[in-house]
């Protein structure tokens, strides 16, 4: 039985491999195959053949797509990043510090909204159909429908003009004390809480329902079992694995919102600095914040199924 | 699927509509409207400056106040209801029939060609979209053309996954076995035979993809990569007024409005259309 779970998890991460290179070259091709020649841009409109044509030979733009595509992965490996177009310095430093910023913003926002949206999701799906699933349900579809930016100014609005507990725009460079910090991460903090919630809430109530609705669980209460013991001993642990499964697609919820939510706070970290590489069209630092991202997306999606096949019941 | 009891009801073609389906759709009617006959409907030119104050209040002359160069809000909310239905319905048209298509194909076909395209779509749908709605943006920059592609290029794999999925269900019937023994040809067995079984469940997945395209292209405006000035969608609305956001200026406040009005009609549309449209196996 062990031999087969060890084979489920290496074939697990076999696929995840695969799934990697897959999207490394995906972006990599979009970003460097498409219209607009990267040693014309780099030198602007007025630049000579001859400077351009010396350009393109020392970046290695002549050679095939597929050549600079594994030098390229080779480098990411190795932790050689390259160089940014716009201002020449290493990626590896411009990316340090605020890969930091952005995952402390998003471990944050984790240990919060976790624990907090799956009480929700299983409260309100134990108690489907009162007036409290209802209220739930509704606020969740609400926050799902609406886009990140609505949430985060409406924050903005209630928090910071009518209520004026914190400040509208988080970033103080100077952290002199702990309420310093605590009004830093507020309000990204906060909205991110509640973009990721809405998702899990939604997942964790569906995935709790499916389970609640399967024949061993209506055997439980034929046998006469108390409500928090079917829930607890009988559905939960069957439910773990579609559960963890909607946190880590929720989590790609996370990374959409981070996007938006580092922007408009104009927090420093690596989704800002992706945006505002985009903004300037320097490709080298786009591609390696996209592959960071999918990367850590993908990390956790595979986390994921591991455990969902290490508490399947069923295999042990 | 949740039973949830009809409240009010009116009957329509055989099929019932609750009232809150109802209300959804006479929302998406009005910005369809509006997005239609824009000119008829703007007090004022979209671009003219009638104002002398920026970020001016709501008043009778202003219904909606004025952005942040004392445009009238109103008419470019308007004005912005065409970039934003139009650019999403176009997205969703190409990114859903393409997905449509090639699902079926997946499915009549089978084999490698399944297997292959299933494993390149999987890849596909494990980048976040708007992670990779940036990639494309920086790659072929955000002309509404290549704007329109790289929507519909996001949410091909997710309509692909759907279809296919669908697909394959119907694949397995009598009927098609029937069909094959007759010698009819793979393009034959995918209009004629599944297209039909599967039409219904794949309209509400529309539905359900057009928001996706609304909150993206919304989220891509809004980083300023999406919908470029001169033109706006509601996205570039909030993009551009975003300052007006810390003294509460109806310029953030009502094309954020919009925006919402439309998603969440939509979604309950959808959520409630009758069962006989909206189920897999219907």
């Amino acid at each position: 039985m062990n031999s087969e779970i060890a084979n489920m998890i290496a074939k697990r991460l076999v696929i995840a491999v695969i799934t990697l290179l897959i999207v490394s070259f995906a972006v990599f091709f979009a970003t460097s195959m498409l219209p607009g020649d990267t040693a014309t841009i780099l030198l602007g409109q007025s630049a000579t053949p001859e400077a351009v044509a010396g350009l393109r030979q020392a970046m290695h733009l002549d050679d095939p797509a597929i050549l600079r595509f594994l030098r390229w992965g080779g480098g990411f490996i190795t932790g050689d990043l390259g160089k940014s177009y716009a201002n020449d310095m290493p990626i590896t430093t411009l990316i340090g510090g605020r890969f930091v910023n952005t995952m402390e913003l998003a471990g944050i926002t984790a240990l919060i909204s976790i624990p907090f949206a799956l009480t929700l999701g299983i409260t309100s799906a134990v108690m489907r159909g009162s007036v409290y699933d209802r209220i739930v349900t509704v606020l969740t579809i609400g926050v799902i429908s609406v886009p990140e930016f609505m949430v985060a100014s409406t924050a903005v609005l209630l928090f910071a003009v009518y209520l004026k507990w914190l400040p509208a725009i988080s970033f103080v460079n100077e952290v002199h004390s702990l309420s310093d910090l605590l009004r830093m991460y507020a309000m990204p903090v906060v909205t991110l809480t509640f973009v990721v919630s809405a998702q899990i809430i939604r997942m964790t109530r569906a995935a709790v329902i499916e389970t609640l609705s399967t024949p061993y669980v209506e055997m439980a209460l034929l046998k006469g079992a108390s409500r928090s013991r079917i829930v607890l001993r009988h559905a939960l642990p069957n439910a773990l694995g579609p559960i963890v499964n909607a946190l880590a697609l929720s989590l790609s919820y996370l990374i959409g919102g981070v996007i938006i939510i580092e922007t408009i706070f104009n927090y420093p970290g690596i989704a800002k600095l992706m945006v505002d590489a985009v903004a300037t069209r320097d490709l080298p630092l786009i591609q390696t914040c996209a592959v960071i991202f999918c990367a850590g997306y993908l990390i956790l999606i595979t986390i994921a199924d591991i455990i969902a096949i290490i508490s399947n019941p069923r295999l042990r | 699927m949740t039973q949830s009891a009809p409240s009010t009801s009116a009957g329509f073609y055989g099929y019932s509509f609750s009232l809150v389906g109802v209300l959804a759709f006479a929302v998406i009617l009005f910005w369809a409207v509006v997005a239609l006959f824009a000119p008829h409907f703007a007090p004022y030119p979209v671009g003219k400056i009638v104002d002398m104050d920026y970020f001016g209040p709501m008043s009778a002359k202003l219904w909606l106040g004025s952005d942040y160069l004392g445009r009238d809000m109103l008419s470019r909310i308007i004005y912005g209801a065409r970039y934003t239905l139009g650019i999403a319905l176009a997205g969703v048209l190409i990114a859903s029939s393409c997905g449509v298509i090639l699902g079926m194909a997946a499915a009549v076909i089978g084999g490698w060609f399944d297997a292959a395209l299933s494993r390149f779509m999987d890849a596909m749908i494990s980048i976040p979209s708007k992670l990779f709605g940036l990639v494309v943006v920086a790659a072929v920059g955000s002309s509404l053309p290549s704007l329109i592609l790289t929507l519909a290029f996001i949410y091909t794999p997710g309509s692909y996954r759907f279809a296919r999925a669908l697909a394959v269900n119907v694949n397995t019937m009598d009927f098609i076995t029937v069909a094959r023994i007759r010698g009819e040809n793979t393009l034959y067995l995918a209009v004629s035979e599944i297209l039909p079984n599967i039409i219904r469940p794949v309209l509400a997945d529309f539905g359900i993809r057009f928001v996706f395209i609304v909150l993206l292209l919304s989220g891509l405006s809004f980083l300023g990569l999406g919908v470029q000035p001169p033109l706006a969608d509601w996205g570039a609305l909030v993009h551009e007024n975003i300052q007006g956001l810390s003294f509460g200026s109806a310029a953030v406040i009502a094309p954020s409005i919009a925006i919402a009005s439309l998603t969440i009609s939509v979604n309950l549309l959808i959520d409630n259309l009758p069962r006989k449209i909206r189920d897999r196996s219907a």
